[in-house]
């Protein structure tokens, strides 16, 4: 077929491109995994413990919404319901990332048409990128039956469990495929299809806790992986829905490909102004000008988060009716209340993600630099910490803004039995406690950018990555204090339920000011560009 | 006349490449200054260090009586600068960036800026990522041209444009070097260094091996003869000065040494000539025997052994 002439040699520059982030990205979610069914195996030893906390979450809307419906009180049907979904989730992200970086992405940066003008078919850069993609999953999902097995867990539901997260990977990665031909930008075309991705979330999790309208579930791709039911009598059957449905998809990208022009896209571009606005006058102006978009994302994202999850908290007492998970759940956080702690982990687990945002928005310094866009701002009499300043400012007010908004919208919904004003001052109170753990990993981002400017995507990534695994998966498998002190997010006070203390706090700003201080001294003392 | 830069013996290297390896380079105030080299002679690294964006390993830089990289931000209210290599924010329309430049540098005329926009026939309501390498070109020039800087550094501007637009470039900065606008213009394209600038510097692998006004450079090389005549000629064989005889006939080709024109033109006329035509050397032939020839050796070098250019290039 000559239409995908060159797609081998395509796939092969496409995975030592990736050859970090690929490998980065699966074992992470392997990682998830098997910590997940590590922790979940000490936990609940012996069948009662597990049976109690099966029919508790059998009988809760609100953790099903979240997690989805357990089906059996098999440890492997815990750690499916537990892990399966997010897992699933993490396994689509991955399939969006890499499918538009290897269509759209090389599209819009001109390596395309490179590529187009020599012996390479018109369709082998989509068929390349879908390739990798679908191969990247099934991987991931070979690597979980693995990690399932060796935990002692049955071959066919390890299987099973494996292929539900590959499946939703491999929808996804035909969902991706179809809007990026949509748009001429990458950055929409991610959009586009994590919003696809975000609505399958949502409709599923309405159909698991409604069963009034579990059709819901059906519509949704997560829900078909869901519904595979890994270690609960497996329904194999549904793997043909998310492969027609992939199969499908990449079908019409196919077609719609052959029908549009190489860099154009099939929604209109809408036109620019023709001057700037008023306001668009010095670098803090074009930092925000240039992040809006993708922080009120965030930001929508974070409310909606935050009204399932505080929702959710009404549950929290049959979820966790289990000795042993009282205990654990003291251990990681606060004394009072188990939903207290239910929120201690909720919060902590949002400053981790917070933090991902804080520091994709400070390496947007990097890509500035490496991109040669801050050189016109550099050559006008802008010095380098004003620069520097405007991303900053952007990136430390980020992650405030969206822990303060799901606080407040956790404490919206979870006030809803009563004492709304109380909960939303409280939890909001307890959100803006994390900030600054997220403010650390600005200053470590700042820091690595001034000094090691090679590094800098690399090691920011790393670090966050290091503090966020040691803070969830450390207090489970009881690692040594000296370990766990070096994960900021160990640190935030353990708000709500505990008292107050601004120590923490202050050390923590005090030492993301240090950082980003060495950083900024470093940026004005070395070459540039 | 004060000198808006001044460089001398500057020295840079990254890593085991020598980028620049004592660089001199003058220009003067209100002069239009070509900067001329191959690619990697270190003409962006130069430019950049001038920026404040590198800083020097060694020698000395001043720009418009300043410190390029402590006083960087004071003296970049006076310059405008148009990279060679010209990258956008992709969200933002042509009109955006164009207005936000303009402020960062405290302002810019809006007549200035919409008469150049025509000029350029530039529609600025595009996203940038819409723009060809030439209308990317046009924004950063529109930004630049219409700042009102004392000072132009313009790093290989037209390298995006067609000849129609080249033109139009030429007409904007003659517009400004009238109304005594420094500029620097760095470039490998000769026929606009040649159509603009007053002076010229030519680097090569680090090290200006040329500089000076057009019309003392041209003292350095020699004319170009074409003649026909009545008669073959005599005596043109073995006088000195005279290079790439080429006798067919009546028909005379040669290259000659400006000190030897008034004798060969002497015997031509003694064979009778019925055409003639006699160039000064274009800049591209200044150019060629500059890099012909190995960076110590100063004398003329052959025409035609044009040598391939050694250094790697720092983008």
């Amino acid at each position: 077929m000559t239409a995908v002439a060159g797609m081998g040699q395509l796939v092969r520059v496409a995975a030592r491109r990736d050859r970090i982030m690929l490998p980065a990205w699966i074992y992470v979610l392997t990682a998830v995994v098997a910590s997940t069914a590590y922790s979940l195996k000490t936990a609940y030893p012996t069948a009662a413990d597990r049976a109690e906390l099966a029919a508790g979450v059998g009988h809760n809307p609100s953790i099903a919404a979240i997690y989805g419906a357990a089906y059996s009180s098999s440890l492997g049907a815990i750690i499916a319901w537990r892990a399966g979904l997010i897992a699933a989730i993490g396994c689509a992200l991955m399939s969006i990332f890499l499918v538009i970086m290897h269509t759209r992405g090389d599209e819009e940066a001109g390596r395309a048409e490179l590529l187009g003008a020599t012996a390479v078919g018109r369709q082998a850069p989509l068929a390349a990128g879908l390739a990798l993609a679908l191969g990247a999953c099934t991987v991931l999902g070979l690597l979980i039956m693995v990690v399932c097995v060796l935990l002692g867990q049955p071959a066919a539901g390890s299987l099973a469990l494996g292929l539900e997260v590959a499946a939703a990977g491999w929808v996804f990665a035909g969902v991706a495929v179809v809007s990026a031909q949509l748009t001429t930008s990458a950055r929409s075309a991610r959009g586009i299809a994590s919003g696809v991705l975000g609505v399958a979330y949502l409709l599923r999790a309405v159909g698991d806790a409604n069963p009034g309208v579990s059709w819901l579930t059906w519509v949704s791709p997560l829900g078909w992986s869901e519904e595979l039911h890994p270690f609960a009598a497996e329904r194999w059957w549904l793997l043909l829905l998310s492969v027609a449905a992939t199969v499908g998809l990449s079908a019409l990208a196919w077609a719609l490909a052959a029908r549009r022009d190489v860099g154009s896209g099939l929604l209109p571009d809408r036109p620019g102004r023709p001057e700037a606005a008023g306001w668009l006058r010095n670098p803090l102006a074009l930092a925000w000008r240039l992040q809006r978009g993708w922080f009120w994302g965030w930001l929508a994202g974070f409310a909606v988060a935050g009204v399932v999850l505080g929702a959710a908290a009404h549950g929290i007492g049959a979820l966790l009716s289990s000795q042993q998970v009282r205990q654990d759940l003291y251990r990681y956080g606060g004394h009072a209340g188990l939903v207290n702690t239910y929120f201690v982990v909720l919060f902590t687990e949002s400053a981790i993600v917070a933090a991902a945002y804080a520091v994709s928005a400070t390496l947007r310094l990097h890509s500035e630099e490496t991109e040669q866009r801050a050189e016109p701002v550099l050559a006008a009499p802008v010095g380098r910490i004003r620069w520097a300043a405007g991303h900053l400012l952007t990136a430390a007010a980020g992650p405030a803004a969206m822990l303060a908004v799901i606080g407040a919208a956790a404490g919206v919904a979870y006030g809803t039995h009563g004492g709304m004003g109380h909960q939303v001052l409280r939890l909001l109170g307890a959100g803006l406690a994390q900030v600054p753990t997220a403010w650390i990993m600005v200053g470590v981002a700042v820091a690595v950018f001034g000094l090691l400017p090679r590094l800098t995507v690399g090691l920011s990534w790393g670090v966050l990555a290091v503090a966020a695994l040691v803070s969830i998966v450390g207090p489970l498998v009881r690692l040594n204090h000296w370990v766990l002190d070096i994960s900021p997010f160990v640190h935030a006070p353990k708000l709500p339920g505990t008292a107050f203390t601004a120590t923490p706090l202050l050390w923590l700003t005090g030492a993301a000011v240090l950082l980003t201080a060495l950083g900024l001294a470093a940026l004005r003392r070395r070459d540039f560009g | 006349m004060t000198a808006a830069i001044d460089v001398a013996g500057l020295r840079k290297s990254f890593g085991q490449t020598r980028a620049l390896d004592g660089l001199d380079l003058t220009v003067a105030t209100g002069e239009v200054h070509g900067f001329l080299g191959p690619n990697g002679a270190g003409k962006t690294t130069t430019i950049r260090i001038l920026l404040g964006l590198l800083r020097a390993d060694g020698g000395t830089a001043t720009l418009l009586g300043g410190d390029p990289w402590s006083e960087a931000t004071t003296l970049h209210k006076r310059l405008a600068y148009v990279p060679g290599d010209v990258t956008l924010w992709p969200n933002l329309s042509g009109g955006e960036i164009i207005d936000l430049l303009g402020r960062l540098r405290g302002g810019l005329d809006a007549k200035r800026r919409d008469e150049l926009l025509e000029r350029f026939e530039l529609d600025p309501a595009k996203k940038a990522r819409a723009y060809s390498k030439g209308n990317r070109q046009k924004v950063a020039l529109v930004a630049a041209l219409a700042s009102g800087a004392e000072l132009l550094i313009l790093d290989e501007p037209t390298s995006g444009l067609d000849p129609l637009m080249e033109a139009a470039f030429r007409e904007a900065v003659e517009d400004l070097t009238r109304a005594g606008t420094t500029v620097l213009l760095s470039s490998h394209i000769l026929s606009e260094v040649e159509a603009l600038c007053d002076r010229v510097t030519i680097i090569r692998a680090g090290r200006a091996v040329d500089s000076g006004a057009l019309a003392d450079l041209r003292h350095l090389t020699r004319a170009s003869v074409d003649a026909e005549l009545a008669a073959p000629p005599s005596g043109l064989a073995g006088l000195a000065g005279v290079h790439d005889l080429d006798v067919i006939g009546t028909r005379v080709r040669c290259q000659v040494d400006n000190s030897a024109l008034d004798e060969v033109l002497r015997r031509l006329t003694a064979a009778g000539v019925r055409s003639l035509v006699c160039q000064p050397p274009t800049l591209e032939e200044l150019f060629l025997r500059h890099y012909s020839a190995d960076p110590g050796a100063d004398g003329p070098g052959e025409p035609g052994e044009h040598a391939g250019v050694a250094g790697g290039e720092r983008q």
